[in-house]
């Protein structure tokens, strides 16, 4: 099943064209890396696709509900969910707190019940907290549980984020460079980490620059450059293809 | 190398404050005294940090009725104690100077949400302070409607003019809405001073009658002192939960990162024109309380410089801190009456004092890392 389809998308900022009639799909379980030198427009896609760029021309349709005049908060809840390539976390939060704020859209209780203690408010929160330590285990991270978010490492925010996508309940993660900046225990760790979401039925959007990742994990890769789709297909496929190589190398000029 | 810096900046700290809060003595005291104050701050200071310190290994006897009050209550409950006994222990000044800095406890928490929270920087706050203590007496003085009926009412226009603020406000950030909000309430004084038909412009409005529980007029400042307190302890009971709740975590994660806050579902608009109205609730509550205190009102209770006032008592205490606040507002109303002596002076300690909290404490007196989880 298709659960993502962007088709013919288009981006302009002033005259330059971020991203050129770009149109590929992404079937619901699988893991799709977008690849690309710098400037390729891998971000503004991932912008245009979370609603925080509205797109120039063309749709993104998750399974066949129109995303590309929706604000992010409404995507978000249509069950989208993003990481940063510059994280972003609520820093000054506990971790345990950024995984409940994931959480809020799913939340059915009013402010007045919140005030008043309501039954409804208590099970509700007792099982929000509940939830949020069984995402934070999944990742290793119930030990930071209390800590404030914006003091830890690295490598564990980047995580928290992670965990936070997951916590929203989105089907479809979009991931910007999760391994950027790691050493290479660190990136296999992600590595096994990212697979293990298609085992828990999350499709998985990737911006990758690791080869090693990209190769290792996607089931399919698209390659950007200068906005413009120069080949999608298997990673074997793309490893061969000569335009790919071409963008990533250069031409051969002897 | 790291601990000789803090050492040194821990010494740095223990004598430049007693220091410098001598200096400013020393004009109105004299030499001898301001000596004297620099030695016990330089001894009362580092020792009351290590006091602190020993003080948080004390661990209370779990006594079954500690069971019902969380760790951080049983503190707040101490300090209720002397707060219900003032009356009876102070004057008549000093009960009226605790009613008003209640008043202010009430209008600085709801500053917090706006400011505190949320993170939107209200300049012009004390609109709608202004619009709850003008609702009350015009709905009084024209109307006739007592203060039980009419605190609905002005409430109410508080929280509708603090939602409609925010409506085009919040499309803006920072500066911008900084200069919008300043603009707004020297539009409400404006408003108030000129149109004289109405509010009787700069003379104000006299004759607010006090309100009346039970057949008994809270005329009495002792009476008045109650009800203040009553309604401070429900804003506290009401802000705390609310800031326990899906609303407070929305608010507080539009502060830190606006951009992740949309990403995770959560309709900033909404959530800013949620906490502007809220804070503005609390505001008008406010404004209520202090026309009903002072029995007159007018416009000049409402210039910008309130609205500063106010916002220090947020940034002093700490910023999303219900304690810092609460500490940020006592401070600023009680510090001027203490220093009456040395009026010419206050606003420039106040501003010494300023200047020497962000250089020291630039998360206020109470917040810290977990100023946003501060419960």
């Amino acid at each position: 099943m298709q659960l993502l389809t962007v088709k013919s998308l288009s981006k302009q900022f002033g005259g330059i064209r971020a991203i050129e009639d770009v149109s590929f799909g992404v079937k619901a379980g699988d893991i799709l890396s977008i690849i690309g030198p710098n400037g390729a427009g891998k971000t503004t896609l991932f912008n245009c696709l979370t609603g925080f760029m509205r797109p120039t021309r063309g749709s993104i349709l998750l399974t066949d509900r129109e995303l590309s005049a929706l604000p992010p908060d409404s995507i978000g809840r249509l069950g989208i969910a993003r990481t940063f390539q510059n994280i972003r976390l609520f820093r000054e939060m506990t971790v345990l707190e950024n995984i409940l704020v994931a959480q809020h859209a799913r939340i059915r209780y009013g402010v007045v019940s919140a005030v008043l203690r309501s039954t409804a408010y208590k099970d509700e929160e007792k099982s929000l907290r509940e939830k949020a330590v069984e995402y934070l285990e999944l990742l290793g991270l119930e030990a930071l549980a209390a800590k404030p978010s914006g003091s830890l490492a690295y490598g564990a925010q980047r995580k928290i984020e992670i965990a936070r996508a997951l916590a929203t309940g989105a089907g479809l993660i979009l991931l910007d460079e999760p391994t950027a900046g790691m050493n290479p225990l660190e990136t296999d760790e992600m590595m096994a980490l990212i697979s293990n979401l298609r085992v828990m039925g999350k499709t998985v959007l990737l911006i990758e620059h690791d080869m090693k990742v990209v190769m290792g994990i996607s089931d399919r890769i698209v390659v950007l450059d200068h906005g413009v789709k120069i080949a999608e297909g298997s990673p074997p496929e793309i490893r061969s293809d000569p335009l790919v190589i071409e963008a990533y190398l250069g031409r051969e000029t002897h | 190398m790291n601990g000789m810096t803090m050492k040194r900046s821990f010494l740095f700290r223990s004598l430049i404050i007693p220091l410098w809060i001598s200096f400013l003595f020393l004009p109105f005291k004299g030499l001898l005294p301001a000596a004297v104050l620099f030695v016990v701050l330089s001894v009362t200071i580092p020792l009351s940090k290590a006091l602190a310190g020993y003080l948080k290994e004390i661990r209370l006897p779990d006594l079954r009725l500690t069971r019902f009050v969380p760790a951080g209550d049983r503190l707040g409950l101490l300090l209720l104690v002397p707060a219900l006994l003032l009356p009876f222990a102070g004057d008549n000044y000093i009960t009226d100077i605790a009613t008003l800095a209640g008043i202010y406890i009430i209008l600085a928490l709801g500053l917090n949400v706006v400011v505190g929270y949320t993170g939107l920087l209200n300049l012009g706050f004390v609109a709608f302070y202004a619009i709850g203590a003008y609702g009350y007496a015009l709905l009084n003085t024209r109307l006739g409607l007592g203060f039980w009926s009419a605190m609905p009412l002005s409430v109410l226009s508080a929280t509708a003019a603090g939602f409609l603020l925010a409506v085009p406000a919040v499309r803006l950030r920072g500066d911008y809405l900084a200069l919008v909000t300043l603009g707004f309430g020297e539009i409400v004084r404006l408003i108030l001073n000129n149109w004289d038909s109405f509010t009787k412009g700069p003379n104000g409005i006299n004759g607010i009658a006090a309100p009346q529980v039970l057949d008994i007029q809270i005329g009495k400042i002792s009476l008045y002192y109650y009800l203040v307190l009553v309604f401070v302890l429900v804003t506290v009971f009401v802000m705390r939960r609310v800031q326990d709740s899906k609303t407070g975590r929305a608010w507080i994660a539009i502060r830190e990162d606006e951009i992740a806050s949309a990403a995770m579902g959560i309709s900033t608009t909404w959530h800013k024109l949620s906490s502007c109205a809220f804070g503005a609730f609390w505001a008008g509550l406010a404004g209520t309380l202090f026309a009903a205190k002072m029995r007159f009102v007018s416009p000049e209770s409402f210039t910008f410089m309130e609205s500063v006032l106010v916002l220090c008592m947020v940034i002093i205490g700490g910023l999303g801190s219900i304690v810092g606040v609460i500490v940020g507002a006592l401070v600023l109303v009680l510090l001027p009456e203490v220093l009456r002596e040395v009026q010419m002076y206050r606003m420039l300690a106040l501003g010494c004092g300023l200047v020497f909290l962000m250089i020291f404490r630039p998360q206020g007196l109470f917040g810290g890392k977990h100023a946003a989880s501060d419960r």
